[in-house]
């Protein structure tokens, strides 16, 4: 049965920064939200934090595209991780938690899991 | 089986360089060797000795060091002169005793030659060999206004170049109608006296000094045999040199008749046990007055030592390309035309002062010799003709005629046969480089490791790229400057797009010149070099996302995904007011505080929401960024300087504070630091840094590209006693020079040792102006100057610039659960991973 999932607004149009990340509070923790206006669709979620450092920084990387794919490097050790899989491009045993994300009039939403404990122990 | 001992006696440039060659082979497990040395010091680089004055100390101008004497187990006696050799017995005495050896080798050098003129003793007639002897130079030297070096060739010259850093008036008289007879003709030797007259060193040629007595305005008084005189403080004679032959003369060893220890092609003398390189030796009736044929001896005996019967010294090219008094001279083989029936093609333009001469066979097919004075950027290219037997083309003035555009021309690599040689310090041939490429060899750099090519004087360095691109090219290899998948240029490239086209966004740049939409490579990259050109603050709403975390936030990210923050503290000076500030602000937010290495202090552990409010109270309090998070310009460390210390000959930290906020905020490829310190007792450390200023009687003397880090590197002299002025004319070329046309993250070092040409180029450009840009550099530097700001000031006080500093945008009160603190030694810190477990 797929888990219990709720889209909560996150922050506005405003708050995001073109070409970059602002950091959001979720239920299910940090996440990072890249808005790249030139793709379609142009919004990204995917967890904020380095799985490398354990530290909450992604938000903060670089974005850009390798080979196509539209990633963000992470600010402390420089990994690439994909926005729309989650892959760390430079270590395939490691892939991080994506947010579906969709722009509602002037806000965002996040969907996220509802019962954070359900989901950690599935 | 038992070690055979081998004893050098000799422990200069050649010495050295046969210890090295030696220990490189299967032989140096085979003897157990000693050396022996006159002088106190290690082995030197005598060809570089004027350097001394300028700055140098021995330790820059040492071949090795002790420790690498002591890792190839060889003993070192130095200060302990050999006194006999007993062939017998096969022994060598000094005031400590006698030892044993199997086999010798003699590389006692030369020692120079003094004309017999009545009154030569004077304590003030002095030689030009050791750094002993130029300690004796500059202690006579000290507090007077005149002196002459008699001799007018390479070594005079040179030693005319160290009276002048010293600050005497150097006059050099030459016995023969020329300067560098031995090197050049009449119309060379001519130019290079104008153009030395012209630096402030007076030229007397054709006179013959026929006493020396005491002076009436000076110390001494020199007259010559036409009845003039010169008066003068002090003498320098630097009128050749003869072979340091006396042991073996004494040892029964044969001698040739004018000096020099006789040796075969083997570099063995008549004795099969002892050996002879270098200075010291005959070979074929001749003496060989330059470094690079010892080195070959050098070579050859080592080779020998091992085993290889084919090593032979077959003679040397003596060809010599020199920069003398910052004049270039250039001299290749038969350069007097010599040779039965050549020819020669002249070209002499003396209002620019280049003097070209090529001596060509009968048939005018292949180049027997040449002279070049004023401009060398023909000698390599003449040299490999000359070398190689390479066939002239139909028209070889073309080779010396100045071209309507560009550079001299070069002779394409292809050209070259297998065996031409393409780095004489190291011996590497066009062959090996081929061998290295073909061994795996893929770029400039590990061809240049594996055949150490262009790492000996670095004269070659161009050519050498030369050959390494066209063979990798040939193999199909292509070599990629491109930045990354985004860009198909260099940095370089990138720097002229912007600036020539006006493109002041990274999106105009990318959607003309570019592929995609970027990568946290050329972004950064980017954003550095619109930041040289137009100066618009890092967080303008087009900048922000190409920045790295540390640009974007102003503040550097830690492990934990805090920042710390670094205020400017120029020169490192301030006042307990602003120190109280720190204090507070630290003890306030609980920030772990720590003093940097560049003379500031370093508060860690900020959240990145807590960054602007922090900034708040130390701009109230009057600080500024320190861009310690930026490629830009770090500190400006300094001694205390003439104000307190009682050694300091200027105003160190008052010249470090100057230069601090002259270059604050500039961006550049790398972090750039600088230091200036009050005297030559270098307290400030500046030639660990890229710019680096050593005070000096008369002003300052600048260093240029070194640094500290993973490959510590000293930086190098680039020019002496400088006015203020000058000096800040000097840093601001050689930083834009820097910043224009350096690789992404390449420091000043890798830099300059990746210009063609090196050190001597960047020379020309920034103190020759050779490329005509030194006014742009300075103008397009004196626009940064005037359009400084300092971000934190701007950001702080602009709420949409502020907006980039909450944590989480949508819980502004949230702290970040991830980040746990522990105390160590009464301050905070962050609870490491090895705890939590």
């Amino acid at each position: 049965m797929k888990a219990r999932t709720s889209w909560n607004v996150v922050c506005k149009v405003e708050d995001l920064v073109p070409e970059s990340g602002v950091a959001v509070w979720t239920e299910d923790g940090p996440v990072a939200v890249f808005y790249l206006p030139h793709r379609l669709p142009a919004l990204f979620a995917i967890s904020h934090t380095d799985p490398f450092s354990g530290s909450n920084v992604l938000a903060r990387g670089i974005t850009g595209d390798i080979k196509g794919e539209p990633v963000v490097a992470s600010p402390l050790y420089k990994q690439h991780f994909s926005l729309i899989t989650g892959q760390c491009l430079e270590d395939e045993t490691v892939k991080i938690k994506t947010y579906p994300v969709l722009l509602d009039g002037d806000q965002i939403r996040l969907e996220v899991p509802v019962n954070k404990q359900e989901t950690a122990a599935a | 089986m038992s070690k055979h001992t081998l004893i050098v006696i000799g422990n200069g440039m050649v010495g050295h360089h046969f210890l090295e060659q030696l220990t490189a082979t299967a032989a140096a497990d085979r003897f157990h060797i000693k050396v022996f040395g006159e002088e106190k010091l290690l082995a030197y680089d005598r060809v570089h000795l004027s350097e001394y004055f300028g700055g140098s100390t021995h330790a820059d101008l040492a071949m090795g060091t002790a420790e690498w004497y002591a890792e190839n187990h060889i003993d070192l006696h130095l200060g302990e002169q050999v006194t006999a050799i007993d062939r017998e017995n096969q022994t060598i005495t000094t005031p400590m005793g006698d030892y044993a050896y199997d086999e010798l080798v003699l590389a006692t050098g030369s020692y120079p030659f003094v004309p017999p003129i009545k009154g030569n003793e004077h304590p003030h007639c002095l030689v030009y060999r050791t750094l002993e002897d130029l300690d004796r130079i500059r202690a006579s030297a000290a507090g007077v206004k005149t002196g002459v070096v008699v001799g007018g060739g390479l070594l005079g010259l040179e030693a005319a170049n160290a009276l002048k850093s010293l600050g005497v008036n150097a006059h050099v008289v030459e016995f023969a109608p020329r300067l560098m007879p031995v090197q050049l003709d009449t119309d060379g030797g001519a130019l290079l006296k104008r153009k030395i007259e012209e630096l402030g060193v007076q030229v007397h040629t054709e006179k013959a000094t026929t006493e020396i007595v005491d002076g009436e305005h000076a110390r001494l008084r020199m007259n010559f045999s036409d009845d003039s005189h010169l008066e003068t403080d002090l003498i320098v004679f630097s009128a050749g040199i003869r072979p340091q032959d006396t042991l073996a003369r004494a040892s029964g060893l044969d001698i040739g008749e004018r000096g020099g220890i006789v040796i075969n092609n083997q570099c063995t003398t008549s004795d099969p046990h002892i050996h002879a390189i270098g200075e010291c030796a005959l070979w074929s009736e001749r003496i060989f007055g330059l470094v690079a044929p010892g080195y070959t001896m050098a070579r050859t005996l080592a080779a020998a030592l091992n085993g290889d019967r084919e090593a032979a010294f077959t003679g040397a090219d003596m060809s010599t390309k020199l920069k003398l008094l910052g004049v270039d001279v250039g001299s290749i083989g038969d350069a007097h035309a010599q040779t039965p029936g050549a020819r020669n093609i002249r070209f002499n333009d003396e209002k620019v002062g280049h003097y070209r001469r090529m001596v060509i066979s009968e048939d005018g097919k292949t180049l027997l010799g040449a002279i070049l004075v004023g401009d060398n950027s023909h000698y390599d290219t003449l040299l490999q003709y000359a070398l190689n037997d390479i066939t002239l083309p139909d028209n070889p003035e073309t080779l010396i005629l100045p071209e309507s555009q560009g550079g001299a021309p070069a002779l394409g690599p292809d050209a070259l046969p297998e065996t031409a040689s393409i780095c004489s310090c190291h011996n590497v041939t066009k062959g090996d480089i081929c061998g290295a490429i073909d061994a795996g060899c893929s770029d400039l750099a590990s061809v240049k490791g594996e055949t150490k090519a262009s790492t000996g004087c670095g004269g070659c360095a161009a050519l050498l790229k030369n050959v390494v691109d066209s063979e990798l090219e040939k193999r199909g290899v292509e070599v990629s400057k491109d930045l990354c998948e985004h860009f198909p240029y260099s940095r370089q490239e990138l720097f002229h797009l912007v600036k020539v086209n006006g493109i002041r966004t990274f999106h105009t740049l990318i959607r003309d010149h570019g592929k995609g939409h970027g990568c946290d490579i050329c972004k950064p990259t980017v954003a550095s070099i619109l930041a040289t050109c137009w100066n618009e603050h890092i967080l303008a709403t087009d900048h922000v996302p190409l920045q790295d975390t540390n640009d974007t936030f102003m503040a550097n990210m830690q492990k934990n995904g805090t920042y710390s923050i670094v205020p400017r503290i120029p020169g490192g000076e301030i006042t307990p007011d602003k120190l109280i500030v720190l204090g507070e602000v630290a003890k306030e937010y609980n920030l772990y505080t720590k003093i940097t290495g560049g003379q500031r202090v370093d508060l860690f552990g900020a959240t990145l929401s807590e960054l602007p409010a922090i900034w708040e109270k130390l701009i109230a309090a009057g600080f500024e960024t320190g861009h310690a998070y930026g490629k830009s310009l770090r500190t400006v460390k300094s001694c205390v300087g003439s104000t307190w210390c009682r050694y300091g000959v200027q105003d160190s930290v008052g010249m470090a504070i100057f230069l601090e906020n002259r270059y604050k905020g500039l961006r550049s490829p790398h972090k750039i630091k600088m230091a200036v310190s009050g005297c030559t007792r270098e307290c400030a450390e500046a030639q660990s840094k890229d710019i680096g200023v050593i005070a000096t009687e008369n002003g300052w003397n600048l260093y240029v590209c070194g640094n500290g880090g993973m490959r510590p590197r000293h930086a190098d002299l680039f020019a002496t006693d400088l006015s203020d002025e000058a000096l800040i004319r000097t840093i601001d070329r050689v930083l834009m020079f820097y910043v224009r046309t350096a690789d992404r993250l390449q420091r000043t070092s890798v830099w300059m040792e990746n210009l063609e040409g090196g050190l001597d180029y960047l020379k020309q450009v920034v103190l020759e102006d050779s490329l005509g840009l030194g006014a742009e550099l300075e103008e397009h530097m004196e626009g940064l100057v005037g359009t400084y700001q300092c971000e934190w000031k701007t950001a702080v006080a602009d709420p949409e610039k502020r907006k980039r500093f909450r944590e989480f945008v949508n819980a502004p009160e949230k702290t970040d659960p991830v980040q746990q603190w522990t105390t160590e030694r009464d301050q905070r810190r962050p609870v490491l991973e090895s705890e939590t477990a």
